[in-house]
């Protein structure tokens, strides 16, 4: 008989059990059920079905554009967050809580209201309209929408970091002569890279999944402004369940593909600035 | 480098962390700022290298008004209490950052740089670290890394904020006696900040004592022990006996009890605060005499070379006091006096400080 090992913190068994069998109720089983349903077809029917012209071109239109405004909002969510952090001014508890609007608003409300506000006769679309510049009913649309919802996952990401980030540090390198653009570049954005990438990471996943918000203002043209969650449910609606489940394995694993990939980066530069996590 | 500050004033809010402060301080001086927490003294070392304004009276580094200058021009090197090293640069870069962030004209060769480095770890002893990162070094070795990253750019101006005050007593000590000798080795001029006063009687050259924002007491560390200027230098400094009471021609008049003062220039009647060192307090047993404060013994610390004898005076001077009257006494002194607890004595000093007392 093996010796039990004790342990000072009491119900391991338990809260790992549950911890478990949780998981797989509410994340692993309706997945798996994906992959099962999926494998109830040939493989040609498979190829077809998530490989014809127009599901493909969904395909690059949702990830193109979900890593386009996931850049995007790193870059401004930074200053956003940085203004947020190292500036008082009035309304700034205001403007904190408008961060969050995106992750409050029901992305329909989103949707509707980015459309009116970029449609051609819209406040904004009126004067971008006569100059050429088409974002409602396209895929820059697309991407504003996706800026939009993504913008809290970088701000609240990297705020807590750039709180912690002492101002010894930047004092420091201005005492060794750094001007304020070589401590930005060598002292503070390393140390906001790895929680930068994380809310990259956040924004982009939830990008790529986004439906409510990008349908409205997408214009849903085919092989031009369909993204891949509605190429899903078109399937549905044609009541194509195999179909829309192959589409579904595929933004599944090309997701969690992505994912470890930007977790790997993430692991290996903490692993360069000596962390042990 | 000589530093030479003049009527510096500086306020947060209500508070008045320095109020008019000068300094002026020899070249090559390993120097300490010394004070109790809130005396303003890390507030004046961050003037001097300018990491924060005055609001009034100027900075002078060798001669030169530097007032204005923003720390990059200054030419200081800064060591920090919590080291601030780069956590995501190794200590080789670390060490590094001052050199390779010069403006592309004076910026040194990446042989140059190497070489330089590693001799600076050879100064602190730690060049098998030069890989390491920061959090995976030990407190004293992070600070002695910080140190060298200051000394990289060849600050004419050396300024530690409480450099040990994050260490453990061992390591504190060690420490210290190694930036001793390295000042001895470099002669740069240096300034470090602490509250500690063993720390900066053992290290400094010279000291200067804060308090509440200003200059109490400028010396070396013998004229700030043995000859305190201050009332406030005479109890910060060092252990100490403090009676309370009225000037009465000789005598200094505590309750029913009076010590002989011996100073000139002491008006009748006014109120005064007088010290004496453990060491220079005596022990007279009773009727002896009808000078010295009349005490009970508490309690004999005998251990070691000098003994300590604790006492409870019986009147006045019992007011106001929660800690004891401490005399230092060798064993055969104490064995003269056959003193035991409880005994029935009286406190004199061989040399008395009086100063009149703030009203």
């Amino acid at each position: 008989m093996l010796a039990r090992r004790t342990r000072v913190l009491p119900g391991f068994g338990l809260s790992l059990g549950f911890t478990l069998a949780y998981l797989s109720l509410i994340v692993l089983i309706p997945l798996s059920a994906v992959f099962i349903k999926t494998a109830g077809m040939t493989f040609d029917e498979f190829w077809t079905a998530v490989a014809s012209p127009r599901v493909v071109a969904s395909y690059k239109l949702s990830f193109g554009t979900s890593l386009l405004a996931a850049a995007i909002n790193a870059v401004f969510g930074l200053i956003l967050a940085w203004g947020l952090v190292r500036y008082t001014f009035p309304g700034k508890k205001l403007v904190d809580a408008l961060i969050d609007l995106p992750f409050a608003l029901p992305t329909a409300v989103a949707g509707i209201s980015l459309t009116a506000l970029y449609a051609k006769n819209g406040w904004l679309g009126q004067f971008l309209e006569p100059l050429g510049i088409k974002i409602a009913f396209g895929p820059p649309g697309i991407l504003v929408a996706l800026i939009f919802i993504g913008l809290p996952f970088i701000v609240r990401t990297v705020q807590p970091i750039l709180e912690d980030l002492d101002a010894e540090f930047e004092e420091a390198a201005a005492s060794l002569g750094a001007n304020r653009w070589q401590t930005f570049r060598r002292v503070v954005f390393p140390t906001l890279l790895p929680a930068l990438m994380t809310g990259f990471a956040l924004a982009f996943a939830r990008a790529v999944g986004e439906y409510g918000s990008v349908i409205f203002i997408a214009g849903n043209i085919p092989m031009v402004s369909e993204i891949t969650p509605l190429m899903i449910i078109t399937k549905l609606e044609q009541y194509d369940y195999a179909g829309a489940t192959a589409i579904a394995s595929v933004m599944l694993i090309a997701s969690f593909v992505l994912l470890l990939a930007i977790n790997g980066l993430q692991a290996w530069t903490s692993k360069r600035q000596g962390r042990t996590s | 480098m000589s530093i030479e500050v003049k009527d510096i004033h500086k306020s947060f809010g209500a508070f008045k962390a320095l109020d008019g402060v000068s300094l002026d301080l020899p070249k090559g001086e390993l120097i300490a700022l010394l004070g109790p927490s809130g005396c303003g003294k890390t507030t004046l070392l961050r003037i001097i290298a300018g990491l924060e304004n005055a609001d009034y009276g100027s900075v002078r580094l060798s001669g030169e008004d530097a007032t204005s200058k923003h720390v990059r021009e200054r030419h200081v090197g800064f060591v920090f209490q919590h080291y601030a090293l780069f956590r995501h640069m190794t200590v080789f870069e670390n060490v590094a950052f001052g050199l390779r962030v010069k403006p592309r004209g004076e910026r040194p060769s990446e042989a140059i740089i190497r070489d330089k480095v590693h001799r600076l770890l050879d100064l602190v002893q730690l060049d098998w670290l030069a890989n390491r990162f920061p959090s995976q070094l030990s407190g004293g070795q992070r600070q002695r890394i910080a140190l060298a990253r200051a000394l990289a750019v060849e600050p004419q101006v050396l300024l530690l904020d409480e450099p040990f005050g994050a260490l453990d007593a061992k390591v504190r000590k060690e420490l210290r006696r190694w930036l001793r000798r390295l000042h001895d080795e470099l002669h740069i001029s240096s300034i470090f900040v602490t509250h500690d006063q063993e720390e900066a009687l053992e290290v400094a050259d010279r000291i200067v004592l804060m308090n509440k924002g200003r200059v109490e007491q400028i010396g070396n560390p013998h004229e700030i022990y043995d000859e305190p200027a201050t009332s406030f230098a005479y109890s910060f400094i060092g252990n100490v006996n403090e009676f309370r009471g009225r000037v009465e021609g000789d005598y200094v008049r505590v309750g029913e009890d009076v010590l002989a003062h011996g100073q000139k220039g002491l008006a009748d009647g006014s109120l005064v605060v007088a010290y004496t060192r453990p060491h220079d307090t005596e022990i007279v047993v009773d009727g002896a005499g009808r000078t010295g404060i009349s005490a009970k013994v508490n309690r004999i610390l005998a251990s070691g070379s000098v003994s300590r004898v604790e006492l409870v005076a019986n009147g006045a001077a019992r007011e106001g006091r929660t800690d004891y009257f401490e005399v230092e006494l060798t064993p055969a002194e104490i064995a003269g006096l056959e003193l035991e607890t409880g005994k029935r004595v009286r406190i004199a000093s061989r040399r008395l400080s009086v100063f009149a007392e703030k009203s």
